[in-house]
């Protein structure tokens, strides 16, 4: 019974030290699933800088992101899509992290090897149906894009001139959705960040390059706690910009494209 | 026990069943409240018979929930096609045909299967049935409303068969005398006296299948395709419950989309609602005990 106690208090002091600890110094970031490959190599060189701050991220798609800073749900909001002026007149505000390339991703097994911005405008927009008119077997395509709030979606097709025009086979809630939907399926082109794409896809080449801003965004009206503060100082700063190539993207001071 | 601590017993019991009745009526009251204002402000037509969804325009958002709708009313009766036949005669055969240990061990496996958590079933969808139906029928991709049906359809068989064993138990057995001493045989008698007895009871399972997959989320929104045309068998399609899951996270509190999803809370409430007020009704109307 003893230890019964012993336990229960050892316990209890476990869930009030972590709740301390939270209190002490906790970031929550919330948005683009784009981003997380990125700002998980950030956070992993922000902890060992301080250690005792806990850097937490969730996935949930850049407008959620963008609402949860402005709604205070969150501490830094993750967009991958710049800021719209509604956004901007209810507070939001941007700090350029980096700059991300979209990508277009197909099966491995398919023999497609280049495209243009036409084709891929053809493929999305659903004037185009079978990869046997791209030299690729008589199947046909299966066209796979993000829901509708995703930083992604709306800078693929913002960047090709198709806002609202494509003809989605499927749509999936993230971008490792949408990866793991390309590689389990010989039909399918999807696109996803240059970050986050891993062997199981194969990447097609294009004759443009699809560049969009990573953004952290927080709010005008919601102070930033000292911990935000400091991730987003790290982040943002040159320290952080030495860690963002590891995950395959370019610094923001590489400019404007 | 003293007669102070039996009334207290029962004071307890009044008050939990008073808990349960109350968060009823608070979520009606939150349907009604958070729902109406939207659906009001859009048009009751424009919302439940407008044909195109597409709430992320900036600047023309359009919110006609029928591919929604309609996507999850032949979903969800797809499913209850396939799964009350077969459900139903597995019924029979429980209540009726199976020896005894046979019954038993088929019964506990119904109810292992009733078990399955939705997003396991999902995953069966996703990674066995979406790349079959792909390549069996040369799709673009498996996810379709077909797949969404078979997904519902096995998901639903457990509690069709458990309640219309109940219905099937509880019919009396001088019906069935009688009919034997008809000279009629067992079969004759299972199909044309046990279950048509029976009737509202089997109704009810019906309906209670049909509920649960009209609700269902997590496993449609792994199999369906997401994207909310107007439903085709083959085709990717967007379920009522699929929408909200989709796209609540984006919708910005108090905006006309958040609201509009939580119009279509209401209008799954509603359909719920009317699945399980349906067999109560039937029964009233029809007479049979």
């Amino acid at each position: 019974m003893k230890r019964g106690y012993a336990f229960g208090f050892l316990l209890l002091a476990a869930v009030l030290a972590a709740c301390g600890g939270r209190a002490a110094g906790t970031v929550n970031l919330d948005g683009s699933s784009a981003m997380g490959e990125t700002v998980s190599v950030l956070r992993e060189a922000f902890t060992e800088k301080r250690p005792g701050i806990r850097v937490n991220c969730s996935g949930s798609g850049s407008g959620a992101g963008i609402e949860g800073a402005l709604s205070g749900v969150c501490d830094i909001g993750l967009s991958s899509r710049a800021l719209t002026a509604e956004e901007i007149a209810r507070g939001a505000e941007g700090h350029l992290l980096a700059w991300d390339e979209i990508v277009v991703a197909v099966h491995p097994d398919n023999p497609v090897q280049t495209m243009s911005a036409g084709t891929l405008v053809d493929i999305f927009t659903g004037r185009l149906r079978r990869w046997s008119g791209l030299g690729g077997e008589d199947r046909p395509i299966a066209v796979y894009g993000r829901e509708a709030g995703s930083g992604t979606r709306d800078a693929f097709e913002g960047t090709l001139g198709i806002a609202g025009q494509c003809a989605y086979t499927n749509e999936y809630g993230s971008t490792g959705d949408v990866l793991g939907n390309v590689a389990g399926n010989p039909n399918a082109i999807g696109y996803v960040s240059r970050s986050a794409v891993d062997e199981t896809v194969a990447v097609v080449p294009l004759d443009c390059l699809l560049r969009r801003p990573f953004l952290l965004v927080t709010c005008r009206d919601n102070p930033l706690s000292e911990a935000a503060a400091a991730f987003l100082e790290f982040a943002t700063g040159e320290e952080g910009a030495k860690y963002l190539p590891l995950s395959g993207v370019a610094p923001a001071w590489e400019g404007r494209p | 026990m003293s007669r102070a601590g039996e009334r207290a017993a029962q004071a307890v019991l009044f008050l939990c069943a008073l808990a349960a009745v109350a968060l009823l009526l608070l979520l009606t009251a939150f349907f009604l409240s958070s729902g109406l204002p939207a659906i009001r402000e859009i048009g009751w037509k424009e919302f439940l018979l407008g044909r195109v969804w597409d709430s992320a325009d900036r600047a023309a958002p359009q919110f006609g929930i029928l591919p929604l709708l309609l996507a999850s009313i032949y979903g969800a009766a797809g499913a209850a096609a396939l799964a009350v036949p077969l459900g139903l005669l597995t019924a029979l055969f429980l209540a009726r045909a199976a020896p005894k240990g046979v019954a038993a061990c088929v019964r506990q496996l119904v109810r292992l299967l009733a078990g399955v958590p939705s997003v396991v079933c999902g995953l069966v969808g996703m990674t066995v049935l979406v790349p079959f139906l792909r390549e069996w029928l040369d799709l673009p991709a498996g996810d379709s409303l077909l797949a969404a049906v078979l997904v519902l359809a096995v998901m639903i068989l457990p509690p069709v068969v458990e309640l219309a064993e109940d219905a099937l138990a509880a019919v009396p057995a001088a019906y069935e005398e009688a009919s034997f001493a008809l000279g009629a045989t067992e079969t004759e008698t299972w199909f044309q006296v046990t279950l048509p007895a029976a009737g509202s009871g089997v109704l009810a399972a019906v309906a209670l299948g049909i509920g649960r997959a009209v609700g269902e989320a997590m496993a449609v929104l792994m199999v369906a395709g997401n994207v909310a045309n107007m439903p085709t068998l083959l085709g990717s399609v967007r379920l009522l419950t699929t929408g909200i899951a989709m796209e609540f996270g984006y919708a910005a509190a108090g905006s006309l989309r958040q609201r509009a999803l939580l119009s279509i809370g209401l209008v799954l409430f509603v359909l719920v609602v009317l699945m399980n007020a349906l067999p109560h009704l039937a029964r009233r109307k029809g007479g049979r005990p």
